[in-house]
């Protein structure tokens, strides 16, 4: 589904993203891992089209989508979550979660202007989509809440209700549980496998490593934006060179 | 839905009611200023949705309504029976744009039809924005004000140093511009500053700005104003949600200059002329000073505070100090009450309205 080959990425000297090649199979979790500032957000930007990669390629459904800019790779199924929240103040979390809708909808300047049936028509069924995603992730009590006065855990449940609003085929994560508690964190775990089983492929980046090993099917391991390891979770809880890095850098990440 | 529809019935009421009053009470010329008031509230409620719910500022409105105002006044002013021979002039003869007339003088005259020329304004104002926005609404910020205000400062120029737009003099003798002709018995509606047309021009100039906010309210509660205020909140998220953030902001920014130039195209036939201070950066201040005390995202307080104080400012009760009591007052609201002054009142007004819709959808 998604196949990542040489990706590069350099600020100036830095070499935040230095040839990572790997793919995501169609219907898994696939988790990037690594410690802070290794490159994982990064990456996820050149992914999203936010940052242009200095070389490689990025492949999407067998279609090359590097240098495409972030709305269009929107509209090919590819969405994402931020790792510092960024919801849209000014709005209510059903305006935040209905505006995911845009993408999947289609009525322009006039249509509005002019209140054209098809556009309160439409109007009508992106909030009913809208309030069901706020359902699912249980925020339906906050929809006329404006979205950034809400509790740090709801806010990301209303990100996560609006990058599903748009019907991807691929979800971006970054960092889903950054912030959280426990039980915030094992909820976010099960949300997780949920849109999985609803056949959303996941590729989610994490610097925690306990939340990954459970749901991921597939962990990459990046280091100062290298790819050092690759496999299913219990091998990359074997592997030595990643112990070595995670151990190295904060002994509680392996706890 | 009912009460927005309530809201609009108590505005109409309160327009029909202070002409009766003003006719009651022979005090019609508050109508001259009121008609005016109207025109400039056009302009607006235009960059209301363009800074208020997009978050894009212009410091150059004057300059789009002073396009639209000064081509309209050239276009029906400027006399072509020299050009007569030419194939343009014949075309557009020929498509009825261009007519015959005399002027005071008797002498003949070939100009553009106020129809003809309020489309070519708008439609040049309309092209200039479009132009003007594709490199100018990559910038954010401060940096977007000061490109905007630099497009206003060379309108002015221009406005000020061509012969063809009067120089500092400006255009005058702008003919009043038909709307309908007259049908039988039911007399023609005419754009003019004509003494016998005043109570007409008051409610055109009223059904033109009760038309324009309600164009705007469906737009901002449409998706694309869902659109445009996700850009305001965020643009990397909304460009993420797949919201083409460079061409709504550019559709944006061309719709407020396309308001901003039916304004100045109105106001010059309604006034018989226009003239270089309309153009001036103090008008494109004085419009982002009524933006912000009505409260940015909020077309009501915009437009009546666009009114009154206008009003205010055509009865001349600022003085001389016009200018700088607008300069005051922007700086005063983004210090103390960047919601504008009307939030306070308005608020339970409209959030009993959101809920209400809500419930209803
Ligand atoms: N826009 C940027 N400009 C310059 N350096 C950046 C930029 N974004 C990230 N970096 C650097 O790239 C490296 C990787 O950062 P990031 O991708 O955020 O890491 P992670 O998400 O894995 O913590 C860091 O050293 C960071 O300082
Ligand atoms: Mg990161």
């Amino acid at each position: 589904m998604l196949e990542l080959s040489s990706l590069q990425k350099n600020f100036g000297g830095l070499k935040a993203v230095d040839d990572v090649s790997f793919q995501v199979a169609k219907g898994t979790i696939k988790a990037v891992i690594g410690p802070n500032g290794a490159g994982k957000t990064t990456l996820f930007n050149c992914i999203a089209g936010n940052l242009a990669p200095t070389s490689g390629s990025i492949f999407f459904q067998n279609q090359e989508i590097k240098g495409k800019k972030p709305h269009q790779i929107a509209a090919l199924g590819i969405s994402r979550t931020f790792q510092n929240i960024n919801l849209f103040h000014g709005m209510t979390a059903l305006e935040n979660v209905m505006v995911g809708r845009h993408i999947r909808s289609t009525s322009g300047f006039l249509a509005g202007m002019f209140s054209l049936p098809k556009s309160w028509k439409e109007e009508k069924k992106i909030q009913q989509r809208s309030v069901e995603l706020l359902d699912i992730l249980d925020l339906s009590k906050f929809a006329h809440v404006e979205a950034t006065s809400l509790a740090f855990g709801q806010q990301r449940g209303v990100e996560l209700a609006r990058a599903l609003a748009t019907d991807p085929s691929l979800l971006l994560l970054d960092e889903p549980a950054a912030g959280l508690n426990i039980y915030e964190t094992a909820e976010v775990a099960r949300l997780i496998t949920k849109i999985r089983d609803m056949g959303i492929t996941v590729l989610l980046v994490e610097h925690d490593m306990s939340l990954v090993m459970d749901i991921s099917d597939e962990i990459v391991v990046l280091s100062f934006g290298s790819k050092i390891a690759e496999d299913i979770p219990s091998a990359i809880q074997q592997n030595s060179e990643v112990i070595k890095i995670y151990l190295g850098e904060d002994e509680e990440a392996m706890a | 839905m009912a009460r927005k529809s309530l809201v609009l019935l108590s505005l109409l009421v309160l327009v029909i009611g202070v002409q009766l009053a003003t006719s009651m009470t022979s005090t019609q010329y508050y109508l001259t200023q009121l008609t005016m008031s109207a025109y400039y509230a056009i302009v607006v409620i235009g960059l209301s949705v363009l800074m208020g719910y997009a978050g894009q500022i212009s410091i150059g409105h004057a300059g789009f309504f002073a396009i639209g105002g000064y081509l309209s006044a050239a276009l029906t002013t400027h006399n072509l029976i020299q050009f007569q021979e030419s194939g343009v002039v014949k075309l557009l003869s020929s498509l009825g744009m261009i007519v015959t007339g005399q002027d005071l003088y008797g002498e003949e005259l070939l100009v553009f039809v106020p129809w003809a020329a309020c489309i070519v304004a708008i439609i040049t104002a309309g092209v200039i924005a479009f132009v003007l926005g594709i490199p100018v609404l990559k910038l954010k910020g401060h940096y977007l004000a000061m490109a905007t205000l630099g497009f206003g400062i060379i309108i002015y120029r221009i406005a000020l140093a061509s012969e063809y737009f009067g120089e500092a003099d400006g255009i005058s003798e702008v003919p009043g511009f038909t709307i309908f002709p007259a049908l039988g018995d039911i007399g023609p509606v005419v754009v003019s500053g004509d003494f016998s047309g005043r109570v007409q021009n008051y409610y055109i100039a009223w059904c033109m700005l009760i038309i324009g906010l309600i164009l705007l309210q469906n737009l901002i509660n449409s998706r694309v104003g869902r659109a445009l205020r996700s850009i305001h909140g965020s643009e990397e998220a909304a460009e993420a949600m797949g919201v083409n953030t460079a061409r709504y902001k550019l559709y944006v920014f061309v719709l407020s200059a396309v308001y901003a130039a039916i304004a100045g195209v109105f106001l010059t036939h309604y006034n018989g002329g226009i003239g270089p201070s309309e153009a001036s950066v103090m008008k494109s201040v004085r419009y982002v000073a009524l933006v912000a005390v009505g409260g940015m995202a909020n077309l009501w307080g915009v437009l009546i505070m666009g009114v009154s104080l206008t009003f205010l400012s055509l009865r001349g009760v600022f003085g001389s100090y016009d200018d700088a009591i607008f300069g005051v007052i922007l700086i005063m609201i983004m210090l103390f009450a960047p919601e504008g002054i009307l939030s306070i009142k308005l608020k339970g007004l409209f959030f009993r309205k959101n809920i209400r819709a809500k419930q209803e959808a």
